[in-house]
């Protein structure tokens, strides 16, 4: 290294991190600057989908413009990223006044001190969907503008040539129908049947699977205490549900090959997919008419679909909760909520939104799905132990699927999901 | 000439042809990623999905456009996080360079008390994974005593979240460059100093003048070794970065991953992010080659 390149080296980093160190940024605190409006920092897991930013930024300029007291000001965060970012900031201190959360963690962002009681008027939190609102120790955290559904997506025309029976909501497939239409799919050609989702990883899996394990009488965690999941996730219903979904990749009816998305479906690789609201209307696209949605099987106990999605709360280090709260009850409109609806393709939280709806209202293509989420949908645990259930159950399932012992896994997960909540002292239960 | 002179050109000719076809073969192992990066950033989604499997994955048939270029640049602001990365990694590299090269320098030239047992100390960092200490470092450096402009006036606070400077300063002193550049000043031979000595140089000036200069290649391998992990900070920048306008191109990654992922936006914009990198090694091929020669050390 000779002498000319060292120094310039050191005079342009040292020149550029002295200048550097005078960039700071103001940090998230809510106060506004000396007389104006206090300014709420307010964060999103949206960055990345334009189509829900563009909601959020017509509801703060209508807000921030409606009164002159409070000023919202909003940051995206990518949603793979967002909840480290939210426990990165809780850990700093910097938590921002108002943020959104998927629902199965709020129980445990409550009981972690991150989130306080939501307090938003009664007749707000009434009028939305059971699952949209996020519940802890019976004090309301988080509600939200919509919900999201799963369902089977089947062609008309192909269950018609193979002469199965169309599912409705009063009239589910039973197991054995669901069995028996698998088993004669399988021999008209398909490969693989059913796409199930088995590739996809992480919420989905307990998200996807729990509600087929509690339609068989099972569940993830015995709801009446919270306090241990024996019995429910390895009880003799819990064991014919796994073996049930063991089966399915051994005799060929699924498998957890393809990729995340519809497109088997979409290409007619596979007869039905058990996928959500999402991926609805590609899927109208390539079916078009002939796209049935249908409620997913009846185990025994009636179908089942997962329930709640992100919603929204207001920090404990919140320095202005009566402003957080007056921006939440603007934003619980009719319009904004068909708004999310429409641009993201996903269930409205209220009634009045469902009417005005383009996708969900009564004429709607996907009007079945306000159907199935007001009917089946159950929601997660609400628990501080979610996140290690979620994990816990994730791993067992893979591993029955792989081939495990169903009866041992579900053993280890139960012993692994008790002794986590035994060393939280029962998360407050 | 003998048959048997012969017959050894031959051989060894053959060994030359051989060998070029190994070495070709792993070569072509090595491009096949980048090759379907760059192809699938042309191709629509449901193309890139149906061509895996086939060879058609690794060449630009089809529906081929910029559209997910397109696509990209609507999602994310790609130039804005290409200069905060470029910004961060030049000066965490740059300073990397000056600081942990003096600090060799001291553990190796100068004679002090507990010279030794600091080495160890440095070396003994090495085998703290960064993940173990991230969030009490998010802690620290949220204490820490800062500059702030609010509303155009300068300010002293409390806090470095949400700046450049969080990004670069904790990762400019680096335990393995401070070993590298130790062991290799200590290969230069001291009489070099002993005679600077004598002339009535500083240490100051020994440093700068003869012993930073003899270190071409300990400088080049530290500048390679740091430059990769700059760029390709993601946990940190996550965790003590809020704000869009000051991230860094590998959180910008996860704008990507929706419900339904736009593989052929990661693709387009995976590209865009992997060109710097690419010249950058390009331009300097001859001095990484040689200087990872020199040290003896692999990346």
């Amino acid at each position: 290294m000779n002498r000319r390149s060292l120094a310039t080296i050191v005079s342009a980093s040292t020149a550029s991190a002295l200048v550097l160190t005078g960039c700071g940024q103001a940090g998230q605190g809510d106060q506004g600057g000396g007389d104006g409006p206090v300014r709420l920092t307010m964060w999103t897991h949206s960055a990345g989908n334009p189509a829900e930013l563009e909601v959020y930024e017509q509801i703060i300029a209508d807000f921030n413009e409606s009164q002159d007291d409070y000023e919202v000001v909003t940051e995206a965060f990518p949603q793979g990223a967002y909840n480290d970012a939210i426990v990165a900031a809780a850990a700093a201190n910097d938590l921002p006044c108002l943020l959104d959360m998927d629902g199965p963690i709020v129980p445990n962002w409550a009981w972690a001190g991150y989130i306080q009681p939501l307090e938003l008027p009664t007749e707000i939190t009434d009028a939305l969907l059971p699952t949209a609102v996020g519940s802890y120790q019976d004090e309301i955290y988080s509600a939200g503008y919509w919900d999201a559904a799963l369902s089977i997506f089947a062609r008309e025309s192909v269950l018609q040539e193979n002469g199965i029976r169309i599912p409705t909501a009063d009239d589910p497939w039973t197991i054995d129908e669901f069995d028996s239409a698998l088993a004669t799919l399988k021999d008209a050609g398909y490969d693989t049947p059913l796409d199930i989702g088995a590739e996809d990883t992480g919420e989905w899996w307990p998200y996807a699977y729990s509600p087929m394990l509690q339609s068989a009488g099972g569940d993830l965690i015995n709801r009446d205490t919270m306090l241990s999941a024996e019995g429910v996730l390895n009880g003799p219903e819990a064991v014919e549900f796994f073996t049930w979904f063991q089966d399915a990749f051994a005799k060929g009816w699924t498998s957890s090959g393809g990729t995340v998305g519809n497109e088997e479906f979409n290409n007619d690789e596979v007869a039905l997919s058990y996928t959500g609201v999402w991926n609805a209307l590609d899927s109208l696209e390539a079916a078009g008419d002939d796209l049935l949605i249908l409620p997913p099987p009846d185990f025994g106990n009636g179908p089942k679909i997962g329930g709640a999605s992100w919603q929204w709360g207001i920090s404990s280090t919140c320095n202005s909760p009566d402003g957080a709260r007056a921006y939440l009850e603007f934003s619980f409109q009719d319009e904004y909520i068909t708004a999310f609806s429409d641009k993201q393709v996903v269930i409205p939280a209220t009634e009045g939104a469902v009417e005005a709806s383009e996708y969900f209202g009564p004429d709607g293509d996907l009007q079945p799905f306000v159907e199935l989420s007001q009917q089946f949908a159950v929601p997660r645990p609400e628990t501080p132990a979610y996140p290690v259930i979620s994990s816990t159950f994730e791993k067992a399932a893979k591993d029955i699927m792989n081939g495990a012992d169903v009866q041992q896994a579900l053993d280890n997960a139960v012993a692994e999901i008790d002794a986590n909540i035994e060393s939280n002292d029962g998360y407050g239960f | 000439m003998t048959a048997a002179t012969l017959g050894e050109r031959d051989v060894r000719r053959r060994h030359k042809i051989g060998s070029y076809v190994v070495m070709s073969a792993i070569a072509v192992i090595f491009l096949f990623p980048l090759v379907f990066m760059f192809v699938s950033s042309l191709k629509p989604d449901a193309q890139i999905l149906s061509d895996v499997g086939s060879p058609r994955a690794f060449i630009p048939v089809g529906d081929i456009s910029l559209e997910n270029y397109f696509g990209v640049f609507d999602r994310v602001p790609v130039g804005r996080f290409l200069f905060n990365s470029i910004l961060v990694t030049v000066l965490t590299v740059g300073l990397g360079l000056i600081v942990n090269s003096m600090a060799g320098f001291a553990l190796s030239r100068l004679r002090w008390r507990g010279r030794v047992l600091v080495l160890s100390v440095v070396i003994a960092t090495l085998i703290v994974p960064f993940e173990t200490i991230a969030v009490p470092m998010v802690y620290w450096v949220s204490k820490l005593p800062t500059l702030v402009v609010e509303g155009g006036v300068l300010k002293y606070d409390f806090g470095w979240l949400n700046s450049y400077h969080v990004q670069i300063v904790p990762f400019i002193a680096n335990a393995f460059s401070i070993f590298l550049f130790t062991q290799y000043f200590s290969t230069i031979p001291k009489s070099l100093d002993e005679a600077a000595r004598i002339d009535g140089a500083s240490w100051f000036t020994i440093y700068r003048r003869i012993v930073a200069p003899l270190a071409g290649p300990a400088f080049a391998t530290v500048a390679i070794l740091t430059f990769l992990p700059a760029w390709n900070q993601y946990l940190w920048p996550l965790m003590v970065v809020q704000q869009e306008e000051l991230r860094p191109v590998m959180v910008g990654m996860q704008y990507f991953f929706q419900l339904n992922t736009a593989w052929g936006e990661v693709m387009a914009y995976t590209s865009l992010i992997t060109l710097p990198v690419l010249l950058v090694f390009l331009s300097f091929q001859r001095a990484f080659v040689s200087s990872v020669a020199a040290s003896g050390v692999k990346g």
